[in-house]
């Protein structure tokens, strides 16, 4: 049995060793680099562009402009294909651009014999443009005669709302239910750009291996949507575009997006088939790929003094900078959590995205409902603090339950251990007893306090996006089996959990399965990759499907072997047993070289399903958190930290464990320190690197503590449910709600940074001004 | 102007010759010049400690470290790590804590690992003084919760 034990990684050794092999890894003697020309400004129009100097220099082998690129204008959201045209993603982006819409955009590019080189023909292009003032902030983006970032789109991206009212699962308007409720509480929040980070920057190389076909390598979650994507850039034949994924250096959704590879795809194709490989710079790689959506919500909530939250009412402002990417659908995701998490009460969401001239937002680890929740948290709060309630006690009362409606979908919820999970990190805190010792530090310099905050999130994309994965398993001549999914593993530890399901049903050891690491989409079945926490989830049902499947397959030769009905035979640890006499009939390597070699009976025995799941079961789970804030220094340092989820079935309680502190780790870093710093002026970003960027390093963090409540999922092969993006989600509200519960001062805008601490400090009179000498 | 020099080193315990470009910095020698790609670049500026390796047994960002500076002394990558067949006790404490994720700041965090530990074999550490030792290597996936187990199992094997 498999499942639930922490087995170790699949992939582990090789990385431990330095011998898994990433993109970069994989050289090609004599490839070609190619390096992006890109814009100084970050609004504006080409006027002239020179590039003879930069062609003519030694080694360079060719430099193409926005003349030299196809007038073809393709969205590049790592979404699948859909049928209806009404959810196709935005098309907008062409392979170069002379219409600049943020600072960095992609203008030429030069291919040489070295990096050296291509960088050195850069700095002898020669380029005039036609400058505009950059639209950065809602409003000047908004007004009515800004002018429009893409021709036609009057800087709107995708606009919509939802309401009780329309859908009609509950009854109740929302402005009725805000007019009726004791108190309503109002807020502005707001959120800023933050990156991914991956380790690994964003690579691709491409080659031809014959006259027609191009083979692309590439760092991404999601090889067979990349497949599409460059067919439709390059209009030519899906099947033409093989895309092969190694060993990934991390992506949190900033590679659910297509990057790098219609470009290097576009520039084999006009160097007759040679290989080009482009190799981002971190700063690049830091504002030229995606980053996280910035929002502005104003959330009303209505409340009664019993605590029964009554009313919510949402409008949100989400930004995507230059180009669409995933676009609207971020804000769209995002909202429609406060459905899952507090599905009882009259709700209305209403929220806008917007182009601006700034880096280009796209998927980031759970895909707007940090934002979102961010604000739903920090409202919940400051209701519960209206009516004076404990913040644990308000938010027990006003949560989902196992069995309500998901109002937004209809749907019952099967399972949610949300409640337990609040129990058990009050549990964790001691919170009623430190409640009560941390009265006495609410004054002076040094003052403590407690926070919380819920999360909800979806296990896939269903109903909005077809969830389809591909599962092939073969048995091997040993008597062991090879596992090929179409699902990706970036690191997240998908190919380890694929093993464990295999393992499970077929009876089987974990080592004796083998999953292939690499997908290639020559042969890998069809998935359509890493994204929405869908792994374990989705694919599940695929690899149970094959894996029954190929169990059978396995049972009926037995059957052929032993004369014995198929159905009185079971596989046990990786041997076939009669299961009434439990006798041991073979080992699994002798039917496997039965079933090759037999000159008569048998085949390869293999199961081969592609499977859609039309389920979506949501997920739960909350922050606690304990922290120490020095008002003379602007610190805030946390004491104590614990994520509870209800992931469902834990399929491997030390790999989950690593998810959810990485995801408090990001949410940590989104709370206090995280931000890609644009001046709001010109665009200029001012901290492009690693060394800027403020990501925690081992010394800013504390122990990250976690902890489960199993609950079992009966739409999901082995009970699972999402868990690699919602950790991220709840510790930036814990911590604005432990500063306020420790201050009474609320900031309600990420990160709380020193800077903020210092100005609202000031303001609310924490700190006494005494002219320059408190700089 | 020459551009080219010959340097000798030994790597992983066996000496090379090379001439090298003199322009290139120690990362892109072993991974252009000596196929030894266990070492990653996630920055080149030394940010990020992906590149770690150990020059003369002092932990070094191998990507801003230039290949001539290396000319007699002794290197240790990520590749010299595992011998017959056995992962170090390090590699081998980070498989055991689940401290892998990608795998992309592995190969550097372990050979920032082994450098400690070797510095402070039998000491008491305290957990900031791993975390210090440490500070120079980021990770995005993991937290770095159980990295910090590795580094405690790789100090005190025995210890569970
Ligand atoms: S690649 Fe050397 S420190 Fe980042
Ligand atoms: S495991 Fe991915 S960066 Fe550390």
């Amino acid at each position: 049995m498999a499942i639930g034990k922490s087995v170790n990684r699949i992939d582990a050794i090789a990385k431990v060793t330095g011998r898994a092999e990433y993109t970069e890894d994989l050289y090609k003697p004599g490839m070609l680099v190619a390096r992006y020309f890109r814009s100084s400004i970050a609004h504006g129009r080409v006027k002239n562009i020179d590039v003879e100097k930069a062609k003519v220099l030694e080694g360079v082998e060719a430099v193409f402009t926005f003349k030299d690129v196809p007038e073809n204008k393709f969205a590049t959201a790592g979404h699948p294909f859909s049928i209806d045209p009404d959810h196709q993603d935005v098309a907008d982006r062409l392979l170069l651009t002379r219409d600049i819409r943020f600072m960095g955009d992609e203008i030429a590019i030069v291919v040489a014999q070295d990096e050296i080189i291509a960088s050195k023909a850069l700095q002898l292009i020669e380029i005039s443009y036609d400058e505009y003032t950059p639209l950065i902030l809602p409003e000047d983006i908004l007004k009515k005669d800004a002018r429009q970032i893409h021709k036609g789109s009057s800087n709107i991206v995708g606009e919509h709302q939802y309401s009780t009212r329309d859908l009609q699962v509950i009854s109740g308007d929302v402005d009725d239910a805000l007019e009726k409720a004791d108190y309503v509480v109002e807020g502005n929040f707001e959120t800023v750009m933050v990156q991914h980070c991956h380790l690994e920057n964003h690579i691709a190389y491409a080659y031809m291996d014959d006259l027609d076909r191009i083979v692309i390598v590439s760092s991404t979650q999601i090889p067979h949507i990349v497949r599409r994507i460059v067919s439709e850039a390059l209009n030519m034949p899906l099947s033409r575009v093989r895309v092969i994924k190694p060993f990934i250096g991390g992506g949190f959704g900033n590679k659910q997006d297509v990057v790098l590879e219609p470009m290097v795809a576009f520039l084999t194709l006009k160097l007759d088939g040679r290989a080009v490989q482009i190799n981002l710079s971190r700063e690049e790689c830091m504002t030229g790929t995606r980053n996280r959506h910035p929002f502005h919500i104003n959330v009303k909530t209505g409340v009664m003094k019993d605590g029964t939250m009554v009313a919510r009412k949402m409008d949100a402002i989400s930004i995507t900078g230059g180009y669409a990417s995933h676009g609207h659908a971020i804000a769209a995701a995002g909202g429609s959590k406060q459905s899952s998490l507090y599905p009882r009460m009259a709700t209305k969401f209403h929220a806008r995205t917007l182009y601006a001239n700034i880096p280009v937002a796209g998927a980031m680890r759970a895909y707007g409902s940090p934002q979102v929740i961010y604000a739903l948290e920090c409202a919940t709060e400051d209701a519960a603090r209206k009516i004076n309630m404990d913040s644990v006690e308000f938010r027990l009362k006003n949560i989902a339950r196992q069995d309500d409606i998901n109002l937004l979908s209809g749907k019952k919820i099967l399972s949610c251990g949300l409640a337990d999970c609040l129990l058990k990190g009050k549990a964790f805190m001691d919170w009623d007893k430190k409640k009560k010792e941390y009265e006495k530090c609410k004054s002076g310099p040094i003052r403590k306090g407690l926070g919380v905050a819920c999360l909800s999130y979806t296990s896939g994309t269903y109903p909005v996006c077809v969830e389809i994965a591909g599962a092939r398993i073969s048995l091997n001549q040993d008597g062991t089996v090879h596992v090929m999914v179409g699902a990706t593993e970036i690191g997240q530890g998908s190919d380890t959990i694929v093993a464990q399901m295999a393992a499970e049903t077929l009876g089987l050891a974990y080592e004796h399965v083998r999953v292939v690491q690499t997908q290639d989409t020559d042969v890998s079945p069809f998935d359509t990759g890493a994204y929405a926490s869908r792994q374990a989830y989705v694919v599940s049902n695929a690899v149970f499907r094959a894996a029954a499947d190929l169990k059978k397959k396995i049972l009926d030769h037995a059957g052929l072997m032993t004369g014995k009905k198929a159905r009185d035979l079971n596989i046990i640890n990786g041997k076939i047993v009669d299961t009434h006499t439990n006798a041991f009939l073979m080992d699994m390597k002798t039917l496997a070289i039965d079933s090759f070699y037999h000159k008569e009976r048998g085949c390869q025995l293999t199961a081969d399903v592609s499977h859609k799941t039309t389920t979506n079961a949501p997920v739960f789970g909350c922050t606690f958190v304990d922290i120490t804030v020095d008002i003379p220094l602007c610190k805030i340092k946390i004491n104590k930290i614990i994520n509870v989820h209800d992931s469902g079935i834990i399929l491997n309680p030390v790999q989950a464990g690593g998810q959810v502190h990485g995801g408090v780790f990001m949410g940590i870093g989104a709370a206090l320190s995280e931000e890609l710093m644009i001046n709001p002026a010109t665009g200029y970003i001012y901290n492009n690197n690693l060394l800027d960027y403020k990501f925690p390093t081992f010394m800013d963090l504390p122990q990250i503590h976690h902890d489960f409540v199993e609950t079992f999922e009966p739409t999901s092969g082995y009970g699972n449910k999402s868990l690699g993006e919602p950790p991220v989600i709840s510790p930036p509200p814990a911590i604005r709600n432990a500063l306020l519960d420790a201050t009474g001062v609320s900031i309600n805008s990420l990160p709380i940074s020193p800077h903020k601490l210092f100005t609202a400090f000031k303001k609310n009179g924490l700190m006494v001004s005494k002219g320059d000498a408190d700089v | 102007m020459t551009t080219f020099r010959e340097i000798t080193f030994s790597i992983n315990g066996r000496p090379r010759t090379l001439y090298i470009d003199m322009r290139k910095s120690l990362l892109e020698v072993l991974r252009q010049d000596l196929g030894l790609t266990g070492a990653k670049q996630g920055c080149g500026v030394g940010e990020c400690g992906a590149c770690s390796v150990l020059v003369d047994e002092v932990l070094v960002d191998s990507c801003i470290y230039l290949a001539i500076w290396a000319d007699n002394k002794n290197i240790r990558t990520i590749e010299g790590e595992a011998k017959n067949g056995k992962l170090s006790r390090v590699q081998q404490a980070y498989v055991d804590e689940g401290a892998v994720q990608c795998g992309f700041c592995t190969p550097g965090f372990i050979m920032a690992t082994t450098s400690f530990t070797q510095k402070c074999t039998g000491e008491k550490i305290t957990e900031d003084e791993i975390r210090k030792s440490h500070a120079g290597n980021l990770c995005r996936c993991t937290g770095y919760q159980n990295i910090l187990k590795a580094v405690e199992k790789s100090i005190h094997p025995d210890k569970e």
